[in-house]
C-alpha cells in the first residue's frame, strides 16, 4: 500500500485514480490469497486426484497407467509447484476441465453465472429498492407503528433460515395457489428453443421474490437508522419550521442522506446475495452457479470448485471495491482522510 | 423527569431484558427436555401412520414413513444447538487467539488482517463448502466447517478492542512502572476482552446454527439415522408437491423459534453483562 501510495504521489495521479489503483492491487493480492486457501483446502481433501479424474473408469486402470496419469497431470509434484502451475494457467484463463459437466471450467462458470445473475440482478435491484423504501418509511416516523413492523420484519429475517423462507414461498404460491411453477428454469421436457419468454419469466418470479425478500433486511435497517438520524437534524427542524410536511422532508432531505449508505451496503453485500442465491437455487432447482458449487463439493470436482471459489471471490471483491469507490467519489471528506 | 424516575425506568428496561432472557431459556430448555424424553418408538417408521397432517396426537404430523415429525424436529433441534454451541466456542477461541497474535507486532497484525480478509472475501457458504470438502464430507466435516469459519468478524472486533486497550494511558503507565506483557495480558487485556468474548459468542450462535442447517440442507452431511433440521427440510423438499406442507413448514418454524429464544437469551445476557448497552 505504501509503495503504490508513494508512486501515486510522485506521478500526481488524481486522488480517486490513485485510490482505485491501490484498491485494485489489494484485490489482486486478496484473490491470490483466496486461491491459495482454496487450493490448500482442496488438496487436503481425502480424494485421490487420479480417481477423481477418471471417475467410474478408475476400476479398469492399472497402477502403471495411474502413475502415468499422475505424472502427465502433475499430481506427483509438490503442492506449491502444483499451485503455481494452476495459478499460472488460471491467469491465462484456463481453469481446467470440470469432470461432472465434462466441459472447460471457465465455460461452465460463465454459463452458470449468467443463470445465477438472472436471479441475483433483479432480486438485488428489487430488494434494494424495497429495503430503501421501507427504511425511509420507517425512519421518517421513528417509533411509529410502521417503524415497529419493519423493524420486526428485519429482525425476523436475521433469525430465519433463508432456504426455509424460499420453501414457504414455494408452498404458498406454487403448491397451494398454483400461481408459479414448482421448479427449474424452464418447463421440464422441453428443448431450450421451445421455451417462450413468458415461460422463462414465470419460472423466474418465485426465486427472485425469495431472494429479494431476503435481501431487504440490512438495507432497510441501515436506511432507517440514517433517515431517523437525519430527521433529528437541525436542517430538518428548519424545514419543518418553514411548513414542510413530514413526507416531503423525508423524501427531499432525509432520502438524500440515506441514499449513499444504502448503495454502499448493497454493493458490499455481494457475498450474502450469492449465499442467498445458492440456497434459492437449491430450493427451486435453478441451474445456477450456486448449485454448481454444491455439486462440485459433493461430487469432488476439484477444478470446478476452485474456479467457483475464485469467481465468487472476484464477485465479492468487485462489489466491495465499487462500494468503496462510491463512498470516495461522492463524499470528499473520505478522500481527504485517505 | 427527575433522577429517581430515570433510574427506575433504566432498571425496568434492563429487568425486562433479563426476564425475556430467562423466559426464552426456560422455553428452549423445556423443548429440548421434551424432545429428549419422547418415546423412541415415535422415531421409527410406522407405515400405517404415513403422511398424517398435524392433528391431535401428532402436533407436527408424520412423514412419509410414519415417523412423528415433532419428535424428529426436536431431535434435530438438539443437534443444531449442539453444533451451534460447539462451533461458536471453537470460533470464539480462534478469534481470541488470532487477535492476541495480531498484538505481537506489525507483521503478525498484517498477516492476521490478511487472513480475516481472505476468509471474508469468499461468500460464507462457499468457504464452508470448501472446508467441508477438505474434510471429506459427512456430519463431522459439516460441524468442523461451521466451527472453523465464524471467527473473522469477532477477530476484527477483538483486535480493535485490544489495540484500544494497549494504547490506553493506564496500560502505558503500567508498562512504564515495569509490568511485563504477561501481567498486562492478565490484568488489563483479558478483563476487557471477556464481555466482548461473551457477547461475540452469543451473537455467533444463531449464525452458526443457521449455517449448519443451510449446509446440511444443500446436502453436506445428511445422516438418515440422525435427524437434523436442515436434513428434515431437504427431505421435505421432494414431497412439497404432494401437498405435505407440514414437513416443510414446521421444522423450519421450530428452528426460527429456537433462534428467537437464543436471541432473547443473548439480549438478557448482554443486559446482565454490560448494563450500559441495555439502556441504549
Amino acid at each position: 500500500m505504501s509503495v503504490s501510495a508513494a508512486g501515486a504521489a510522485r506521478l500526481r495521479l488524481p486522488p480517486l485514480l490513485a485510490f482505485l489503483l491501490r484498491r485494485l492491487l489489494r484485490l489482486a493480492l486478496l484473490l491470490v490469497c483466496v486461491a491459495a486457501l482454496a487450493f490448500a483446502l482442496a488438496r487436503a481433501a481425502p480424494v485421490d486426484p487420479v480417481e477423481a479424474f477418471l471417475g467410474p473408469a478408475a476400476a479398469q486402470v492399472g497402477p502403471e497407467q495411474r502413475a502415468a496419469i499422475a505424472a502427465r497431470w502433475g499430481f506427483d509434484q509438490p503442492a506449491p509447484v502444483q499451485f503455481l502451475h494452476w495459478l499460472g494457467q488460471a491467469l491465462r484463463g484456463d481453469l481446467g476441465e470440470s469432470s461432472i459437466f465434462a466441459a472447460p471450467v471457465a465455460q461452465v462458470i460463465g454459463e452458470r453465472f449468467a443463470a445465477s445473475l438472472a436471479l441475483m440482478l433483479p432480486a438485488w435491484i428489487l430488494g434494494g429498492a424495497l429495503g430503501f423504501g421501507l427504511g425511509l418509511a420507517a425512519g421518517a416516523r421513528e417509533g411509529g407503528w410502521l417503524d415497529r413492523v419493519i423493524r420486526l420484519y428485519a429482525y425476523l429475517l436475521t433469525a430465519l433460515p433463508g432456504f426455509w423462507l424460499a420453501m414457504l414461498l414455494l408452498i404458498v404460491f406454487a403448491v397451494w395457489l398454483g400461481w408459479a411453477p414448482v421448479c427449474c428454469a424452464v418447463p421440464p421436457g422441453l428443448l431450450p428453443d421451445q421455451v417462450s419468454l413468458g415461460q422463462r419469466l414465470a419460472h423466474l418470479v418465485l426465486p427472485v421474490a425469495a431472494l429479494s425478500v431476503l435481501g431487504v433486511g440490512p438495507v432497510a435497517l441501515h436506511t432507517r437508522a440514517k433517515v431517523a438520524e437525519a430527521m433529528r437534524a437541525d436542517f430538518v427542524l428548519y424545514a419543518f419550521a418553514q411548513g414542510a410536511g413530514r413526507a416531503e422532508v423525508a423524501l427531499r432531505h432525509a432520502a438524500r442522506h440515506a441514499a449513499l449508505p444504502a448503495l454502499t451496503i448493497l454493493f458490499a453485500g455481494m457475498g450474502e446475495l450469492f449465499g442467498g442465491s445458492v440456497v434459492a437455487e437449491q430450493v427451486f432447482a435453478w441451474p445456477g452457479l450456486g448449485r454448481a458449487a454444491i455439486e462440485a463439493g459433493l461430487r469432488a470436482d476439484v477444478p470446478l470448485l476452485l474456479g467457483i471459489a475464485l469467481a465468487t471471490a472476484l464477485f465479492v471483491g468487485c462489489g466491495n471495491l465499487i462500494a468503496d469507490l462510491l463512498a470516495q467519489a461522492v463524499d470528499p471528506r473520505q478522500r481527504r482522510r485517505a | 423527569m427527575n433522577a429517581r424516575a430515570k433510574i427506575k425506568a433504566r432498571v425496568n428496561a434492563r429487568g425486562r431484558l433479563l426476564l425475556t432472557g430467562l423466559t426464552a431459556a426456560l422455553l428452549l430448555g423445556g423443548a429440548l427436555l421434551a424432545g429428549h424424553g419422547m418415546d423412541a418408538a415415535l422415531l421409527r417408521p410406522r407405515f400405517g401412520l404415513a403422511a398424517l397432517p398435524p392433528g391431535p396426537g401428532y402436533p407436527f404430523g408424520t412423514d412419509a414413513l410414519g415417523r412423528d415429525l415433532l419428535a424428529r424436529s426436536l431431535r434435530g433441534l438438539e443437534t443444531s444447538l449442539l453444533v451451534g454451541l460447539l462451533a461458536a466456542t471453537a470460533s470464539t477461541l480462534i478469534a481470541l487467539l488470532l487477535a492476541g497474535l495480531a498484538m505481537l507486532g506489525r507483521a503478525a497484525d498484517a498477516i492476521v488482517g490478511l487472513a480475516v480478509e481472505t476468509c471474508i472475501g469468499l461468500p460464507h457458504l462457499v468457504l464452508m463448502i470448501l472446508v467441508a470438502f477438505a474434510l471429506g464430507g459427512g456430519v463431522g466435516a459439516v460441524v468442523a466447517a461451521v466451527a472453523l469459519t465464524h471467527w473473522p468478524v469477532l477477530t476484527r472486533i477483538l483486535r480493535a478492542e485490544f489495540q484500544a486497550v494497549l494504547t490506553a494511558d493506564y496500560v502505558i503507565h503500567a508498562r512504564r512502572f515495569g509490568h511485563g506483557p504477561w501481567f498486562i495480558l492478565r490484568r488489563h487485556l483479558l478483563p476487557h476482552a471477556l464481555p466482548q468474548l461473551a457477547v461475540g459468542f452469543v451473537l455467533m450462535l444463531p449464525h452458526a446454527i443457521l449455517h449448519e442447517a443451510a449446509l446440511t440442507f444443500v446436502g453436506f452431511g445428511i445422516a438418515p439415522a440422525r435427524p437434523s433440521i436442515g436434513g428434515l427440510l431437504a427431505e421435505a423438499l421432494g414431497s412439497l408437491s404432494a401437498g405435505w406442507w407440514w414437513l416443510g413448514v414446521l421444522p423450519g418454524a421450530l428452528l426460527l423459534a429456537a433462534v428467537l429464544c437464543l436471541d432473547g437469551i443473548a439480549s438478557g445476557l448482554r443486559a446482565w453483562l454490560s448494563p450500559r448497552v441495555a439502556e441504549a
